[in-house]
Formats: structure tokens, C-alpha cells, sequence
């Protein structure tokens, strides 16, 4: 193909160009286009026939107009140059500078879309990754190589305890931590400069690529950007063997840019005006975290999504859960009550926590704390909707222990300092005090040895 | 290429419009520079419109394409076992050597090693020159330990056995026998044959299934049982432990063939499997798990087109298997994505959507799927079976949406996961009073005679113990505890000793993942024998109070990690034990007045 210019646009229409006439046109390929300004914007083109190509134009159609803009059809995929001197680097969606340096010049450049990793190449992760919190080390260990995502709402601190993950994230006994990939769909400034100041502030910044779309972008550049900063992610974790933490924030934004492309298309919506393909689509993104067989690096996912209305059976949290591996689902009711970070207990989960934790790893008796933790939090949460309509008074005295469990499980486990980090082993302990608020014979998750190592069955008031 | 008789007109994701005025419904074609491969689904005229089972990026109008004369089909013989194959049987693998980490596109490799040699035993008794139908067992090679693979003639290709090659060492493509067909041409026969997936294979005739799939897991043999060659869907919100189930089920249960079907769901599940289970022991074989499980594997993230074929390829190596007289069992997770994929294929034709974007036919074509299970007579005589369990994952857990609805129409057995006891980490997550199994009659019988006479009484009156205790904790959430009598407090314990001691099972607890049938009935007799004990004293005027103190109850709720399958004796003298901690108690009552309750 030529890098010929034309001017053959026959439509526009939400962020899609109708261009006729220009046939043996490649499915995906990138495209340049020249507004009547003079400006250049990026584009790509999402179906191709003899009689019709339609290109999607990340920057938006809003200026353009069927006479005075000019395209070029590229004959290549979308690419990104790769190389270490992306570290510490601030771009957009497609890969450019936005902090005033110049662009990465690297003989290596990737498709954006790449391959999809074969199941077989895969291996599990398992290492533990202490975040210092207590709630995720404790109940929702994350691993190296997970997707673990934080479901949020407005308003709620997901930034905070991102950052603060990001912070305190290490491997016991390896020195060394994370290197940061933090892709920003649709944040607002303030919440970008919150990550920058962050980072600045715990002196890594040299050790993050940013990839910013903020509030204020066109939104369809928010479909290509994850695709950017993981093809970056993947190069740093598998070729450069590093271990890499990459943010992704906010998904919601994200699939509200796909549904506003399908419905410019005419896609079939399936519900709530979102394609039937955004699960396909999402599972490409998140599916680029893992780890590989004979490889030293590894992808962590932290995928960040507010859910609207704090409805978690909303097609964008819903479908992220059945992708991911597991969700950190944060609370409105807890955060209103005072706790940071405000961790769901119930609702939240860690998979690919059983890999990672137990003897050697973290403790022998890891997964059945966690498990007793669940289960007893579980029936406390029964007891105080009782309590609530019958009062406390008429409750057995079980009941009323359970109550104070429930209570001191929020205030004392799951609260935390933004900078407090607690070791696994501390974490441990504190859930003992806590078990230890129970009696023995409630405690049918532990062992009988669990209980005589651990329960303090002297059942004196906890000293704070 | 550049005689190729088809030319690309339309490139709209997935699928391509050909001009192609040859290609038949069905059919595969290659297109464009990479030959990528897809299969015929609609005609317009003199276009063909293609479903592109890789990703059709690059791909232009003008490229060239040709018809391949074939449908899609499996390659069906010895080497299957052990293996992870994708949605078009490519051995991922193989891939893997050829194209490392990521699957690239346009790789071409036969799913059966070409190199590997099989030590072939024809099957004694043979006349060359004898009539031999289609599906007979000509002879024999072990595949693996456990798993003798018998060598079938094609089902379509019956005749005259004209020559018969002597027990030795051929490769998958030596010719083993020469079958003269009833039309007088004379055929090949390999170790292997093809099957077009989309196309049951054929049987005898179908028989009622009868025998219990134990898949040691207490919740669905003893309360929900599933029979071998019959149907069964797991639905439940993401999280709820559908993947768990059908992990369990693939590693405990006592299937002849385990197929594992990972259908746009996470790589690292596969992953799981492929790990542990070489490493993993079959409880009923004495061998190594992956000596008789094989994996058909397309994630999520790999192309839609082939996530749609991948259920048609495991349902027909499993009648492969079945044919050759193994009760085969297939999961499948998730059938819902499969449902997906057929959505965004109706999408992209611009047909008419029914319900939340589903194609009208897709009620037909899980029926069509559904139905390819059954306990059958093979053709070669002996009896064999597929059971299917698909893991359905319905948007905002659902029930009422169309996949889990549909399906539900076409199974027997419903394992309903709940989010609420998910959360509350009771697992498996099965909800008593939402799921059912049309077959407990059936196993009542399997039961009676190989476990205890009383199974099908014990189960129902602790189904109705947990019903009963449901409508009272409906009673505490209005009023409180102090509303309900002695008699009820005791009630909601049996309950509790129920839900503890025998539902709940942690597939990560080494004792208790998984449970013989007899262990199964030895802890449901416990349980219902302490609740009886109980519920005597109470009658008799005992306060609940001391009842519930008892230590008895606690050491109940753990018996099932403390006394494995071999420690029946130890777990019958607790039982014992139990009955006289009650005896006690009761004596202290009955020497002094009664209580009045
Ligand atoms: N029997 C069990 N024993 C112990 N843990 C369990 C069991 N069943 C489920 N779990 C827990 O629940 C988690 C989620 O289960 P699973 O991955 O099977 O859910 P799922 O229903 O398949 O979700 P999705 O639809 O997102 O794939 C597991 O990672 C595990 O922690
Ligand atoms: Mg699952």
C-alpha cells in the first residue's frame, strides 16, 4: 500500500469516519488523518470492505468535515516502540511523550494487540506479595502475577489504597519491588497528579511509566491506551525479566468508551447498552496478567473500577469479577463510619490466595484464620441484623460476643493507617486477638491445635 | 494463491464475506496471506460468509481464499490423553514449541503426534474376509496405564475386513487394516479417524442411565446426585465456585475419561490442571490423574470464533471415548461464554436478537448440545457413556436470563451456586433449596445396594431438617431467638451440625476433599443420629441449653477433616461415643423430677 492521501470521507459519525472508495484496506490498521486545522490524529480502522472502510478515530471526529480531511492508510498495525527508557516516562493512549522529552526511539516495536498467551506457556502464580494491610495480606492475599482489581464507587478511597499498595508491596525476604505501570483512562487531574505526587514522594517515579488519558481526553483513546501500557508492561516483565505492577484506572470509563463506539456502529447492545463482546474485550486486557514458564518476570493486574450507583451487579463490575482473580470491593457504609481502607469483607476475594500463602510461605495456619475470619464475621453480620430489630439486650451471650467481634473485626483489623504497614506475622496475631474474642467451641474452621497454639482462652477484655 | 478461486470482499471482525461461489454450508475455506481457517455459515448469492475461527487483524478485501473440501472435524486415536488441545484441536504444546509463548496465527499442526509409535494388538478372532461393522474394535493399544484405547472402524465405513495387520508398532498413519465397503471400494483403516464435530456420532441405542457419577463431594452425590451419561449445570455469580465444582468433579470423579473444557474462561485454571494433576492420585485407579484426562482449552482471550467449535470438539472426543465403552465426563466452563460467542457472531450478521442480544436459535443449539449426552449401547457392543456438566454464568447472577433459563429446560440436575453462602464462605456454595436432581430414585438403588438401605430416608429428612430450620431463622429475623421452644432452638442446631459437618467441604482440605460414598453416609448418619439424641431429651424436658454445650457438637462439625476414608471404624466409635455423651446427660435428668420444657 501506498502512504497515498485521500480525501474520499463520506461520513461521520460518533468518533467513526465512513471512508468510500479505497479498497484492500487491512483490518486493524493504523491511520493518520489530517483535520482542517492542519492537526493530526490517530485512527484505525474497525472494518474493511471493497466498497467501504470504517475507521475509528481516537481523537475523536468532533472538527473534522467530509471536505477538508485528508487520510492515510498506513498498511501497518498499531505499534508501540519499546525500551527501557520508557521508565520514568509520562505518555498518551498511542505512546507519545507528554512530558516534553522525546519520543522512545527503539528498533523494537510491538502490535499493541499482540498474540494471545497460550495457556500451555503459562505457569501459576504463587509468590505472596505483602501489601503491609491487613485486610488483603490477611483475607485476600494477592500473589505475583494476579488480577486482582478494586471495585469502588465516587467518592470512596481507591486511589488512596492503590498508592498505598503500590507503596508497600514486597516479596518477603527478596529484596527489590515492583517496577509501576499506571495507565489512566478518564481520571481527572487531580487524581493524576494525586498518583504523580505519590510516586514522586516515595522516590520511585524512575521506576513508573505513566500512561495518561485523563477526564478531559477523547474518550476513544481510552480503547487503545490499556493495550499500549500492557504491550509496555509485557516487554519490561518478559523481556527485561522485571517485576511489574501495573494500574489500571478507571475500567469504567474504558467500557462507557466501547459502548459509546458500538452503539456509533449499531452494535447488537446486550445489557444496559453494552455490547455482547465487552467480556471478550476486557478478558484481552486482563488476561495479559500472569506469568510464564521460564520467564523471571511477571505482570501484576490491579485493574480500578467504580461501580455506578455502587451496583456490583452492573455489567462492568460483573463482568470484570468473572474475569479477574478475585476483587477487593470497597465499602460505602464503612468508609462513612470512619475505616480506611474500607474492605468489604464478605464480598471480597482472593483466588489465587491458596497458591500463595500456608507453611513456608506466610504461616501454616494462614488459611484457616482467614477461613474462621470469613465464616464467624459471616454469622456476626446475621447476629446484628438481629440486633437491630430486637435490640442487644434479648441477644444470648454468644450473640453478644459475636457483636463485639464483628465491631472490633472493622475498627481493629481492617482499619489501618495510610502509611502503617503491618507484617503478615502481626497480621496474624491480631486475628487471634480477634478469634480469641470467641469461644473455642464456636471456632469450627481451625484445628484444636490451632486453638491451643493461638486462642487466648482466658477471654480477658483485648487491651487496644 | 494466486489460483485460489475465492476473493475477500468484507473483513467485519470475525467474519468474512468470500466471494466463492463453490464453498457448501459448513465447509472450511482458508483466506487471505496468513491462510487463516474458518468455516462456512451463511450463503448470500455468489459470496460465502466465513466465521474466522483466529483474529482476522491485517486481513483486506481483495485477498484470495479457497474452499478446503471439509468440514470441521477431530482426529480421533490414540494420544489424546495427557494433552491440552485448543477449541480446533491444535495441540497447544505444540504451539508452544513452534511459536512460543503466544499462539500465533496460521500455524497448520495435526492434534496426534505423527512420531510417536503405538504397539498395536489386533482383536483376537478376526476373520480377513469376515463382515466388520462401523464402531467394531479391530484391535487395541494402551494409551496410557490406565486407559486401553481401542481401535474402532469408523462408523460409516463397515464391510468386508480384507486385511488385518499383525500386533507390532505403527504410527497414527501406517494402515492397519483394509475394510471393501458395501460399495465395493476398498478403504485404509488407521489408528486414527476423523469426526466432524458438529455431527453426533452415531450408537445402538440409548439406555437409562443408572449409576451414580461419585464424585465425592458431599453436597451433590449424597444430596443432588448426577448419573453417569446424564446432564448437569452449575450457574452461579462470578465467584461463587463454579470452577471449584467442576475442578473437583475432574479430579475425584469416577469417570473412565475425564475431559476438561475451559471455554473462554481464565488460562490460569488450565494451568491449575496441568500442574497438579500428573502429581495427583485417582482415588479409584490407584494412578495418576492426567493418565485418563485430556483438555480442550480456549480462553478467554483467545479468538470467539474457536471458543464456539471447542464445545462441539470436546463433546465429540468424548463420544470417542464413549464409543469405545468408557463413561466419559465432560465440564465445560463456562457454557454461558460459549453462548457469547454465538451472540457476537448473530451480531455481526446483523441478525434479529431475541433476548438480551441472543440469537432466537440459541435455545436449539444448547438442546442440540445438551442432547449429545446419555448412557448409550456402542456400536461395537459394549456400553458407554457421556455426562455433561456446564458451568453457566448468568450477567448480575441472574437465574432468569436466557442461557441459565434455556438450560436449565435441559438438565437434570441443577447445582444452583449462591452468592450469599459464597460470601459467607460456605463451600461448595450449592444452595439447598434452590438446586434439585431428577435422579434420586434412580441412585437410591446404587445406594440401598452398595452403601446403606437407609440412604434415601436419611437424605430426605435432612433436606427437610434444613428446610424446617430455614423458615424458623425466617421467625428469629422478625422476633428474635427467645420466640422459638426448646424444641425449635434443637432444630436449628441439627441444622447447623447438617450445614458444617456435611455440606461444607473445603476442596483444599487434603482429608476431606474427597469423600467415599460411605464416608459420605457414615457423616449423615452422624449427624442425624446426634440430632435424634438430642431432640429425645428435649422431648423428655433437657434444657437446649445443656444440649448445645455438649463438646460432642463440636467435635461433630469437624469428623469429616479428623477421620479420613479409611478411618470409618475410628469415625463409627465416635458416633458411639456421642450417643453415650447423650446418655449421660439424660440420666442426670431422668434420676431427678422432670423439667417441665
Ligand atoms: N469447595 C471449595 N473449597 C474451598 N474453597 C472454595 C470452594 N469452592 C469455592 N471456593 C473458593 O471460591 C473461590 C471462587 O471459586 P471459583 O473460581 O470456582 O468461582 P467461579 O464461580 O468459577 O467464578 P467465575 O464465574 O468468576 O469463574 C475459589 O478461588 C476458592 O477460594
Ligand atoms: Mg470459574
Amino acid at each position: 500500500m501506498s502512504a497515498k492521501e485521500y480525501r474520499l470521507t463520506s461520513a461521520l459519525r460518533g468518533g467513526l469516519m465512513f471512508v468510500r472508495g479505497v479498497p484492500g484496506i487491512g483490518l486493524g490498521d493504523r491511520v493518520s488523518v489530517r483535520d482542517p486545522a492542519g492537526h493530526r490524529r490517530d485512527g484505525q480502522v474497525i472494518r474493511t470492505s471493497e466498497e467501504m472502510v470504517l475507521v475509528q478515530v481516537f481523537e475523536g471526529t468532533d472538527g473534522l468535515d467530509l471536505e477538508q480531511t485528508w487520510i492515510r492508510f498506513l498498511d501497518q498495525p498499531f505499534e508501540v516502540a519499546l525500551s527501557r527508557e520508557m521508565l520514568g516516562r509520562v505518555f498518551n493512549a498511542v505512546g507519545e511523550p507528554l512530558d516534553d522529552r522525546p519520543p522512545v526511539v527503539s528498533t523494537l516495536r510491538r502490535n499493541v494487540n499482540g498474540n494471545p498467551m497460550n495457556p500451555a506457556a503459562r505457569t501459576r502464580p504463587r509468590e505472596f506479595i505483602q501489601t503491609g494491610i491487613s485486610a488483603i495480606d490477611g483475607l485476600y492475599s494477592l500473589v505475583r502475577g494476579q488480577k486482582l482489581p478494586i471495585f469502588s464507587g465516587p467518592g470512596l478511597p481507591h486511589n488512596r489504597l492503590a498508592a498505598q499498595i503500590v507503596r508497600q508491596a514486597r516479596i518477603i525476604g527478596a529484596p527489590g519491588t515492583f517496577v509501576v505501570v499506571f495507565a489512566a483512562m478518564g481520571l481527572s487531574y487531580a487524581d493524576a497528579s494525586f498518583f504523580q505526587d505519590d510516586f514522586e514522594r516515595d522516590g520511585v517515579l524512575g521506576n513508573v511509566v505513566m500512561y495518561l488519558n485523563l477526564a478531559s481526553d477523547p474518550a476513544i483513546e481510552r480503547l487503545i491506551l490499556p493495550r499500549t501500557a500492557l504491550t509496555a508492561a509485557e516487554y519490561l516483565a518478559y523481556d527485561l525479566g522485571m517485576h511489574v505492577m501495573v494500574i489500571l484506572t478507571d475500567v469504567t470509563s474504558y467500557a462507557e468508551a466501547l459502548r459509546e463506539v458500538a452503539m456509533a456502529r449499531g452494535d447488537v447492545p446486550a445489557r444496559k447498552g453494552y455490547p455482547g463482546y465487552l467480556y471478550s474485550d476486557l478478558a484481552e486486557i486482563f488476561e495479559r496478567a500472569g506469568r510464564i514458564r521460564g520467564r523471571a518476570g511477571s505482570i501484576t493486574l490491579m485493574p480500578v473500577l467504580s461501580m455506578p450507583s455502587d451496583d456490583i451487579t452492573h455489567p462492568i463490575p460483573d463482568l470484570t469479577g468473572y474475569i479477574t482473580e478475585g476483587q477487593i470491593v470497597l465499602s460505602r457504609e464503612l468508609y462513612n463510619q470512619g475505616i480506611y481502607p474500607p474492605v468489604d469483607i464478605l464480598p471480597s476475594l482472593s483466588r489465587l490466595m491458596k497458591d500463595g500463602i500456608g507453611a513456608g510461605l506466610t504461616r501454616e495456619d494462614h488459611s484457616r484464620v482467614a477461613s474462621q475470619l470469613y465464616a464467624s464475621y459471616a454469622r456476626a453480620v446475621e447476629v446484628r441484623n438481629l440486633a437491630s430489630i430486637i435490640g442487644t439486650d434479648d441477644l444470648p451471650d454468644t450473640d453478644r460476643r459475636y457483636l463485639d467481634f464483628a465491631g472490633s473485626m472493622e475498627t481493629r483489623f481492617v482499619t489501618q493507617g495510610e502509611n502503617e504497614e503491618r507484617s503478615i506475622e502481626d497480621t496474624l496475631e491480631v486475628a487471634w486477638q480477634l478469634l480469641s474474642l470467641l469461644p473455642p467451641e464456636e471456632l469450627t474452621r481451625v484445628r484444636e491445635s490451632d486453638l491451643a497454639a493461638h486462642h487466648v482462652r482466658t477471654q480477658t477484655v483485648l487491651s487496644p | 494463491m494466486s489460483a485460489a478461486p475465492g476473493r475477500i470482499v468484507e473483513v467485519n471482525g470475525p467474519i468474512v464475506t468470500v466471494h466463492l461461489p463453490q464453498a457448501a454450508l459448513g465447509e472450511q475455506v482458508w483466506v487471505g496471506n496468513l491462510a487463516l481457517v474458518g468455516e462456512v455459515i451463511g450463503r448470500d448469492g455468489e459470496r460465502a460468509i466465513v466465521q474466522i475461527y483466529e483474529s482476522t487483524e491485517s486481513l483486506a478485501p481483495g485477498q484470495s481464499a479457497a474452499p478446503l473440501g471439509h468440514p470441521l472435524a477431530a482426529e480421533l486415536g490414540p494420544g489424546l490423553l495427557g494433552n491440552i488441545f485448543d477449541g480446533l484441536q491444535r495441540p497447544l504444546t505444540e504451539i508452544m514449541a513452534q511459536s512460543g509463548d503466544r499462539v500465533a496465527r496460521g500455524l497448520a499442526i495435526a492434534p496426534l503426534d505423527r512420531g510417536r509409535r503405538w504397539n498395536f494388538t489386533p482383536t483376537p478372532g478376526l476373520q480377513l474376509g469376515g463382515a466388520i461393522a462401523g464402531g467394531a474394535v479391530i484391535g487395541t493399544v494402551a494409551e496410557t496405564e490406565t486407559v486401553m484405547h481401542r481401535i474402532l472402524v469408523p462408523p460409516d465405513t463397515g464391510g468386508e475386513l480384507v486385511e488385518l495387520a499383525p500386533a507390532g508398532d505403527y504410527d497414527v498413519e501406517q494402515v492397519i487394516a483394509q475394510v471393501r465397503g458395501h460399495d465395493g471400494i476398498t478403504r485404509p483403516l488407521r489408528l486414527y479417524h476423523r469426526w466432524p464435530v458438529r455431527r453426533a456420532r452415531p450408537c445402538a441405542g440409548r439406555d437409562r442411565a443408572a449409576v451414580p457419577l461419585v464424585t465425592g463431594q458431599r453436597v451433590l452425590d449424597t444430596f443432588f446426585p448426577l448419573l453417569k451419561g446424564g446432564r448437569a449445570a452449575v450457574p452461579g455469580p462470578f465467584g461463587a465456585g463454579k470452577t471449584m465444582v467442576q475442578q473437583q468433579i475432574a479430579r475425584w470423579a469416577d469417570a473412565g475419561i475425564m475431559i476438561y473444557l475451559g471455554c473462554g474462561e481464565r488460562g490460569n485454571e488450565l494451568v491449575e490442571i496441568l500442574e497438579t494433576f500428573p502429581r495427583l492420585t485417582d482415588p479409584h485407579t490407584g494412578r495418576s490423574l492426567m493418565d485418563r484426562t485430556l483438555l480442550v482449552a480456549n480462553t478467554s482471550n483467545m479468538p470467539v470464533v474457536a471458543r464456539e467449535a471447542s464445545i462441539y470438539m470436546g463433546v465429540t472426543l468424548a463420544e470417542y471415548y464413549r464409543d469405545q465403552g468408557y463413561d466419559v465426563v465432560v465440564v465445560a466452563d463456562s457454557i454461558s461464554r460459549w453462548a457469547e460467542a454465538l451472540r457476537e457472531v448473530a451480531g455481526r450478521l446483523e441478525q434479529i436478537p431475541a433476548e438480551e442480544g441472543h440469537p432466537a436459535y440459541l435455545a436449539s443449539r444448547l438442546s442440540a448440545f445438551y442432547e449429545r449426552a446419555g448412557q448409550v449401547r456402542t456400536l461395537c457392543g459394549l456400553p458407554g457413556s457421556v455426562s455433561l456438566i456446564g458451568a453457566v454464568s448468568p450477567p448480575g447472577g441472574d437465574f432468569s436470563e436466557p442461557v441459565t433459563s434455556h438450560t436449565k429446560d435441559m438438565v437434570q440436575v441443577f447445582w444452583a451456586l449462591s452468592k450469599e453462602l459464597a460470601d459467607a464462605r460456605h463451600y461448595p456454595a450449592v444452595d439447598w433449596t434452590e438446586s434439585y436432581s431428577g435422579y434420586v430414585e434412580a441412585a437410591a438403588g446404587w445406594w440401598a445396594d452398595r452403601v446403606d438401605s437407609r440412604w434415601n430416608t436419611q437424605r430426605a429428612e435432612a433436606l427437610s431438617l434444613l428446610q424446617k430450620s430455614d423458615e424458623l431463622a425466617r421467625i428469629v429475623n422478625l422476633v428474635g431467638p427467645e420466640a422459638l421452644s426448646a424444641a425449635q432452638r434443637w432444630v436449628l442446631e441439627g441444622a447447623a451440625l447438617i450445614k458444617e459437618g456435611l455440606l461444607q467441604q473445603s476442596a483444599l482440605d487434603e482429608v476431606d476433599s474427597f469423600c467415599s460414598p460411605q464416608r459420605q453416609f457414615a457423616l449423615l448418619d452422624l449427624m442425624l443420629g446426634i440430632y435424634r439424641h438430642g431432640q429425645e431429651l428435649v422431648d423428655a424436658g433437657v434444657p437446649v441449653q445443656r444440649l448445645l454445650q455438649l463438646p460432642v457438637l463440636t467435635r461433630a462439625k469437624r469428623a469429616k477433616t479428623a477421620y479420613s476414608n479409611s478411618q470409618l471404624e475410628a469415625l463409627g466409635a465416635f458416633a458411639t461415643e456421642a450417643g453415650e455423651a447423650f446418655r449421660l446427660l439424660g440420666q442426670e435428668y431422668s434420676g431427678s423430677e422432670r423439667v417441665a420444657p
